[in-house]
């Protein structure tokens, strides 16, 4: 159970385990948390017998002299990356009876690296919201505190690690979906670089925001799933030809001489201390451990959830109009043309997609569109800038906190611009496309909360070296 | 800016989406709560700001003109909810009905 | 009432045309005609979730070809857009386009020349790329429309032209220039029965001299160029009567009734179309070198005006002769490689336009598959001139080698058709006629010279059409002459 990925993976290479039998003790734990009178609600779909096969296969790639940075390893998928053995629901009863035809090229690398698909976890319809309480298949609940969202989009995957069924599992983001329920759930969150990871096969919500990423219970777990399905995808356009570093290898590097940036906008006086406090006491360990703590300012960041709720709408207005009833999916009957496709999505789409859709359609109708789309995209450069100029600067990493509060409790925000507020720290990133991640630095009030590190464009590396750092420091994780 | 109800029945009619009277109140007043947050946006100064297009893109990259495509392990037959001799099928549309008014 | 006469057209055009690629624009599905419904379809095209768009590089090098061709300037930074809309045969409920930075501005074609000598120059507004929509079928089965998407996401490019037409025959002249140059850069098939290049026009009214514009109409279901000018024709004469009676043009499409001869509003109602435009987020910009461009440039081929100038120059051919030859570039070619072995290019001008212009009119063949192959025809030629077959044979042996695809010296041997210039086979013939027709001869050796045709025609017929005329003609006059 507190085993990390990388001794799953040796115990079977050294013969002490095998991938069937790692499947069925995670089939055993998703028993458990899915019993009782609160299940969990993580998955959406979880086929045993699917995933035990899959297990049975990989007897034959034990032996390869160069075994797969996942060999045997299940890992869960959040149900809006297209897989052929599974549905792919995103959430959404729009998806109805849907079974991709095709797969996502991150699943073809986790299976081409031996990892095992083990179920399709719960999620925000369509990536939308932030505590996977919008979710046609039913809210998902906090393993840490049952009476708690998990967070969200990818609530299902984080609550999978953080119950302790996998130890990976893949999510996405367009405006902190992963890095907030990491938080909220006490794993660790990555996303990386836009274009890192290829997006075929993740089923669109905003596509300039979109990032596939990695939940993993360790530094370790993440970055090595985030090694895995890494690189350049000739079907993605916005993915890098760039070489692919083996992010676990930034384990053995020391934080000495690195600069951390503690952005003051993150950090402002409404922010709970105990927040703040947990931010600066991770910052001490890396200072104390040789890094250099640097005050700086990134002035445009209160503009970000602002520009994010116009861009990430109005992409969504657009990449939702697919679902049409005409292909694939649900389909309501109407008379004509007209009333079938507003019968299957108003029937099909819920609340908060509606929402969003309407909002999208709106910012980018005749009339409105200089001022609100246009506008965002101009001061998203303005954001993006301020990322440069700081890294220009000679700074390698920011430290922030991943989110404003611990995780909430379920149906304790109806709010919906109350719920947006959940991304305040996290999709900045998103919109100037550099990595970053969270991990677990402390608790308030018993639940966990986490640590966000910013990097560069395709630094991921560097972002991993103090990721590890501040673990070996934090948690005494052996490396 | 603020949103009417009326604007809120054509853009739904526009994005294809259904909504009852109760439902275009609601909304209406939901999408003013959250527009009134967006107009912080028009006090930036944004003169001969770029826009993010493409953001961090080293231009776009094209493939070689030949196949083949992408597979369907499973053919339309088995996701298509409405399909006869190859043909998707959708209720009857008049042959130069297009597409404002489909 | 005013006269139709002191109104005039203004008229743009927007074509669209599909390119010449193997694949589609944004997937490697086969972009050909004609297969089963929904066989060359893939996730991309069928809009499933998660599927990506990807560039054909090919797609860009046609399209930046067409838009030199048509002296436009390429720019170096252009952007995919969305156009969104809702249709059954668009499935991903957008059509990938270009809108505010499309990929070349500014050109123009001429086509003509004013009583002036001035040309008269159509401004080309914008080429953009765009991917094509599938088809609906309405009529193929009760009740519910067929929707095929072997045609969604297929290459297309829009060339809008400024309204700089002001009648029906220039829109038509307009239209075949364009076709012209689209067919010399092989950008495309340009085929309006196959629907490889579809017309919609833009058409307002103004009074003589005014330089306002009226509010337009958009005409579509234009199916052929005739149909483009007669339907112009009919839009203006509405617009002409609506507004001389008083009333004033809506801003709406009209459809074009090919059969009835008549345009109707389309049912779609105008205001309802809010595209939503913006750039494609699956796509960074299309970034293209200048060098490029600059070597795109350089590869086009010979265009029409340059190639009917070298045809005035290297072969002194007249305008008609060079308007006809140049018309369409496989034509020019075929042309050419007659013309060039055979040596005299206006003869080889005059069977091309003549023999082989007729023939292929006649059996509807494309030269492309014509069974006379270009040096053939130019042997043939050289058979003719140098006397080896007569004018009249030589005509024979075309139709045959039409047929057949066989050269023209093996049909002329085989058919017996080599001309006869043997001086004692054409005087056996010339005695016998002579013997027969002792009155005739009689009359001719008295001076009554108009008689020598039908002594000649005698001894042609005699000889199966194998004497050589001009030799007979000279033997005669030795043998009967004064």
């Amino acid at each position: 159970m507190s085993a990390s990925a990388r001794e799953l993976r040796d115990a079977i290479i050294g013969g002490q385990a095998s991938a069937r039998s790692h499947v069925e003790e995670a089939l055993a734990v998703a028993r458990g948390a899915e019993s009782g009178t609160r299940p969990l609600n993580i998955f959406i779909t979880l086929p045993a017998d699917d995933a035990r096969c899959d297990a049975d296969e990989i007897v034959e790639h034990t032996n390869d002299t160069e075994p797969g940075l996942l060999l045997g390893v299940p890992v869960a998928i959040k149900d809006n990356i297209a897989t052929l053995s599974m549905p792919t629901t995103c959430g959404s009863r729009i998806l109805d009876g849907y079974i991709s035809p095709y797969e996502a090229t991150a699943i073809t690398k986790l299976r081409a690296a031996g990892a095992v698909l083990f179920g399709k976890t719960n999620m925000d319809e369509f990536g939308m919201g932030s505590s996977t309480e919008h979710s046609a298949f039913g809210p998902t609940r906090n393993p840490n505190a049952p009476d708690r969202v998990p967070g969200g989009s990818s609530g299902g995957s984080a609550a999978a690690v953080a119950a302790g069924i996998v130890r990976i599992a893949l999510g996405s983001e367009t405006g902190g979906s992963v890095r907030q329920p990491a938080a909220f759930c006490g794993v660790v969150g990555v996303k990386p670089t836009y274009g890192r990871v290829s997006r075929f096969g993740l089923v669109a919500f905003a596509s300039s925001l979109d990032h596939i990423g990695v939940f993993g219970r360790t530094v370790d777990d993440a970055a090595r799933g985030l090694t895995a399905i890494s690189g350049f995808d000739k079907r993605d356009s916005t993915s890098a030809e760039l070489r692919v570093p083996t992010f676990i290898d930034s384990a053995s590097e020391s934080v000495k001489g690195m600069v951390i940036g503690r952005p003051r906008e993150y950090f402002p006086e409404s922010l709970n201390p105990r927040i703040t406090a947990a931010c600066d006491a991770a910052l001490e360990r890396l200072r104390e451990q040789g890094a250099e703590i640097r005050d700086v300012s990134l002035p445009h960041t209160s503009l970000a959830i602002p520009t994010y709720y116009i861009i990430a709408p109005a992409e969504a207005s657009s990449n939702l109009a697919r679902f049409d009833g005409v292909r694939y999916g649900l389909r309501m009957q109407g008379d004509g043309l007209r009333a079938m496709y507003e019968a299957t999505r108003s029937h099909g789409f819920g609340a908060e997609v509606t929402r969003r859709i309407l909002l999208g359609t709106y910012v980018l109708s005749a009339g409105y569109y200089d001022a609100y789309y246009r506008k965002a995209q101009q001061v998203r450069s303005l954001i993006a800038r301020d990322f440069s100029k700081v890294f220009a600067s000679g700074v390698d990493v920011l430290l922030t906190p991943t989110t404003p509060s611990p995780a909430f409790g379920i149906g304790a925000i109806s709010d919906p611009y109350e719920m947006y507020l959940a991304d305040i720290f996290t999709v900045t990133a998103n919109l100037a496309g550099v990595p970053a991640m969270s991990q677990p630095i402390g608790t308030v009030d018993g639940l966990p909360i986490g640590g966000q590190l910013i990097a560069a464009h395709f630094e991921e590396a560097k972002m991993f070296r103090a990721a590890f750092a501040l673990e070996r420091a934090l948690h005494g994780v052996d490396q | 800016m603020s949103v009417s109800i009326d604007d809120v029945r054509h853009i739904a009619s526009l994005a294809r989406v259904g909504v009852n009277d109760e439902q275009a109140a609601q909304l209406t007043s939901e999408l003013n709560g959250i527009l009134q947050h967006m107009d912080v946006l028009s006090r930036v100064n944004t003169d001969g700001v770029e826009e993010a297009i493409g953001v961090g893109a080293r231009g776009l990259p094209a493939r070689a003109d030949h196949g083949p495509p992408i597979a369907l392990e499973r053919s339309t037959d088995a996701f298509a909810p409405s399909i006869r001799d190859g043909f998707f099928l959708v209720p009857r549309l008049a042959s130069h009905e297009s597409s404002g008014e489909a | 009432m005013s006269a139709t006469s002191d109104w005039e057209m203004v008229v743009g055009l927007e074509v669209h045309v599909q390119l010449r690629t193997r694949t589609k624009a944004f997937c490697s599905c086969s972009a050909e005609f004609g297969a089963p419904p929904n066989v060359n379809t893939c996730p991309v095209c069928l809009a499933l979730p998660g599927a990506l768009p990807v560039l054909n590089a090919k797609a860009v090098e046609l399209a930046t070809r067409a838009a030199l061709a048509l002296d436009c300037t390429v720019n170096p930074v252009s952007v995919f857009a969305r156009k969104n809309y809702f249709y059954p045969d668009l499935p991903k409920g957008y059509q990938i386009s270009q809108f505010d930075k499309p990929l070349a501005t500014g050109g123009h074609i001429d086509i003509g020349t004013r009583s002036d000598g001035a040309s008269i120059r159509i401004g080309v507004t914008r080429v953009h790329m765009e991917e094509d929509a599938g088809k609906s079928v309405h009529d193929r089965f009760d009740r519910v429309s067929a929707i095929d998407l072997n045609r969604s996401g297929v290459p297309l490019v829009e060339i809008v032209s400024e309204p700089d037409m002001r009648s029906a025959e220039q829109a038509g002249a307009y239209l075949r220039v364009l076709k012209q140059l689209l067919e010399y850069t092989d950008v495309s098939d340009v085929s309006m029965e196959e629907g490889s290049l579809r017309v919609d026009a833009n058409i307002s009214i103004r009074r003589r001299g005014e330089t306002a514009l009226g509010t337009k109409t958009e005409l579509k279901n234009l199916n052929s160029f005739s149909g483009v000018e007669r339907a112009l024709k009919v839009e203006f004469a509405r617009q002409v009567a609506v507004v001389s009676g008083g009333g004033s043009i809506q801003q709406q499409t009209m459809m074009w009734d090919e059969r009835a001869e008549e345009v109707r509003p389309s049912r779609t109602k105008e205001g309802s179309h809010d595209y939503r435009y913006f750039p494609e987020p699956d796509l960074p910009p299309l970034v293209l070198a200048v060098d490029w461009i600059d070597h795109v440039r350089e590869e086009l081929p010979e265009l029409p005006v340059a190639r009917s100038q070298r045809y005035a120059d290297e072969y002194q051919l007249n305008e008609y002769d060079r308007e006809v030859l140049t018309a369409s570039p496989h034509i020019a070619d075929y042309f050419e490689a007659v013309a060039r072995p055979h040596g005299d290019a206006k003869n080889a001008a005059n069977w091309v336009m003549g023999e082989v212009l007729a023939r292929l009119k006649a059996t509807k063949e494309t030269i492309g598959t014509f069974r006379v192959r270009p040096a053939d025809l130019a042997q043939l030629l050289d058979l003719v001139r140098d006397g080896v077959v007569s004018h009249t044979a030589g005509k024979q042996i075309f139709a045959r080698m039409s047929e057949t695809g066989d050269p023209p010296a093996q049909i002329a041997e085989r058919d017996g058709l080599l001309q006869v210039g043997d001086d004692a086979q054409l005087i056996g013939w010339l005695d016998e006629v002579i013997a027969e027709m002792p009155d005739e001869a009689a009359r001719l050796r008295a001076g009554e010279k108009r008689l020598t045709g039908v002594l000649i025609g005698a001894a042609m017929r005699k000889s199966g059409g194998r004497a050589d005329p001009r030799k007979l003609n000279q033997l005669l006059n030795a043998r009967l002459g004064s």
